[in-house]
């Protein structure tokens, strides 16, 4: 290493005004963890909600809840405007052509697995192929296996290189006649890699083939326009932008949707029910059976209203500034290596240290107050092809700051010397 | 060191050898009962050999795996607790052991488990109890005759 670089690794960096500003919206960030200042580091598993978002929240429950779509009176009537409503901003969050084209769901899991249950047990047979990038979640691996399984159909893993990209070289030999759909995320949860979506998805266009795109770790980063990726369907969930737990969505081209079959049944989804005839419900409430996650869709659409009052460029500009900084910090700690440095990666360490298992530095970074994620993330092939048991993952959002990365290194040298690691 | 108490409690020097120098580890090659432990959650495996005798005395026993530090120096200290004990004595050290563990008893309660009582920071870390257990719970299925055991 030269000077150059150690100079830049010591020099303390200043959070901006605007960010501490921001920090003021999200209360949990004052709290006390073993009586240290929490740093939170876990935004990769769920973001913190601000208090607009939480507000929105009560306010509901205080005054309008009631069951949506369903009775005359006034509050039912108020709680299904501010719930399409939040559908509405959802729409346009994401730059879908048309609210019938959203779908409300649990989550992003549960998203897929409407895909691949409604679409993919419809459309696949045996000798399909169904393409699975080797960095998925288990969210977008487990749902196609079943459905494979139930259809003959074959999974193939699209690999990746050493530094966490997608393997596009390998994509495109993969890329034939009998590939039907392909599942990949916007954004690596393991290793922060973002995939180029928009070529995957014209290089699909061209083959017809369905893209399935995980966005649940790229929502909460930058903004999403899926006319413009040109996918056919994207999952993403409400926790991982700042929204509640238990609502996410659904997008799907409405020309897809349309000839999908219900993935659940019940009250809502459907416009007739006799025992002779079922008509389904229109679009996207064909999709939606019973009392749906309704103080979340429009605590939901909160967030999207609370991250479009903010300059994300700046915020976008501002994480990697941090990214940078984390990781010019982390080269200071014995023994560390990062797992996954894909160019243009989101804002989120994961690494491991020589000798300490990522379980034992997540409990002795928990005790200096700093939250981060240890383990296999849901997604135990990225763990194999790297030939690691686990990482330790640092995940950041636009409110944390340099010095809570300075607590973060702190810490990790306090492991790195507990257990004797030296370089 | 400036470390919070809780780190301090739970990683003891004693702990930290084990870890870095663990007794007993390697595999027995013909021996009279054997398990595989498994924490899915964490991707710890640990795999427990042991020969007894025919006076239900534990005359070897050893380990093989990978894991974290806790329950790498658990094997470890485990090893060399159960080794001459009998089958009797050793199922009430696992016994008092666990009890210490999830905190259902102090360890100065029980004099056996003086050298076991580095681990009683753990009953403060629910998540971690497994990793101290998981040796012990191995051992157990091994004794039972349960090849494959999972402890979550």
């Amino acid at each position: 290493m030269d000077t150059v670089s150690k100079d830049t690794i010591s020099q303390k960096r200043e959070t901006p005004g605007r960010i501490l500003e921001i920090r003021r919206d999200f209360p949990i960030l004052n709290r006390q963890v073993q009586d240290k200042p929490l740093v939170y580091l876990d935004n990769g598993a769920s973001t913190q909600m601000p208090k607009q978002v939480m507000d929105t929240i009560n306010a509901y429950h205080e005054f309008h809840h009631s069951n949506v779509h369903r009775g005359v009176h006034q509050l039912s009537q108020e709680a299904t405007e501010l719930y399409e409503g939040a559908r509405e901003k959802l729409r346009a969050f994401i730059g879908a052509a048309s609210t019938k084209e959203v779908v409300y769901t649990s989550g992003t899991t549960e998203s897929i697995n409407l895909v691949a249950n409604s679409y993919g047990l419809a459309n696949l047979k045996k000798g399909d192929k169904i393409l699975i990038s080797n960095m998925e979640h288990h969210a977008n691996i487990v749902p196609w296996y079943m459905i494979a399984k139930k259809t003959g159909a074959e999974i193939v893993v699209i690999p990746i290189l050493d530094d966490g990209s997608l393997d596009m070289d390998a994509l495109s030999e993969l890329m034939d006649n009998n590939v039907r759909i392909l599942c990949v995320n916007h954004v690596s949860n393991a290793l922060g890699t973002v995939n180029p979506v928009k070529e995957i998805a014209k290089m699909c266009r061209d083959y017809g083939v369905i893209t399935v795109i995980d966005g649940a770790q790229a929502v909460g980063h930058f903004p999403i326009d899926v006319v413009d990726l040109g996918v056919d369907f994207y999952a993403f969930s409400g926790h991982k932008m700042h929204g509640p737990t238990g609502v996410g969505v659904l997008y799907g081209r409405e020309e897809l949707l349309a000839k999908m079959e219900p993935f659940m049944g019940g009250g809502d989804m459907i416009l007739s029910v006799s025992f002779e005839k079922i008509i389904w419900n229109e679009l996207p409430y064909k999709f939606e059976a019973g009392t749906p996650p309704i103080a979340q869709a429009i605590g939901l659409g909160a967030a999207v209203d609370y991250l479009n009052s903010l300059d994300r460029e700046f915020l976008e500009s501002y994480e990697n500034d941090l990214l940078e900084y984390a990781t010019e910090k982390l080269k200071s700690v014995s023994g560390l290596k990062l797992v996954g440095t894909a160019p243009g990666k989101i804002s989120l360490n994961s690494f491991v240290i020589e000798g300490v298992h990522p379980h034992d530095i997540g409990t002795i970074l928990d005790g200096e107050g700093v939250a981060v994620r240890t383990g296999q993330h849901c997604a135990e092939p990225v763990m194999d092809r790297f030939g690691i048991p686990a990482t330790t993952r640092a995940s950041m959002a636009f409110y944390n700051t340099f010095e809570e990365i300075d607590a973060l290194t702190d810490a990790l040298l306090k492991v790195t010397e507990l257990f004797d690691v030296t370089d | 060191m400036l470390l919070t108490n809780r780190s301090k409690n739970l990683y003891q020097e004693v702990i930290l050898d084990h870890n870095k120098n663990p007794r007993n580890y390697r595999e027995i090659e013909h021996p009279s009962h054997f398990a595989k432990g498994n924490n899915p959650l964490c991707g710890d495996k640990l795999d427990v050999y042991l020969i007894i005798d025919d006076k239900n005395v534990v005359t070897d026993v050893s380990f093989v795996g990978d894991g974290c530090a806790i329950s790498k120096a658990s094997a470890s200290i485990m090893t060399t607790l159960v080794k001459d004990k009998t089958i009797d004595e050793v199922n009430k050290l696992f016994e008092g052991f666990h009890d210490m563990a999830t905190g259902k008893i102090e360890p100065d309660e029980d004099p056996k488990l003086r050298r076991l009582r580095a681990f009683s920071g753990v009953k403060d870390l629910p998540a971690r109890v497994k990793c101290a257990t998981l040796a012990w719970h191995t051992l157990d299925a091994a004794l039972k005759n349960q090849e494959i055991i999972s402890t979550e």
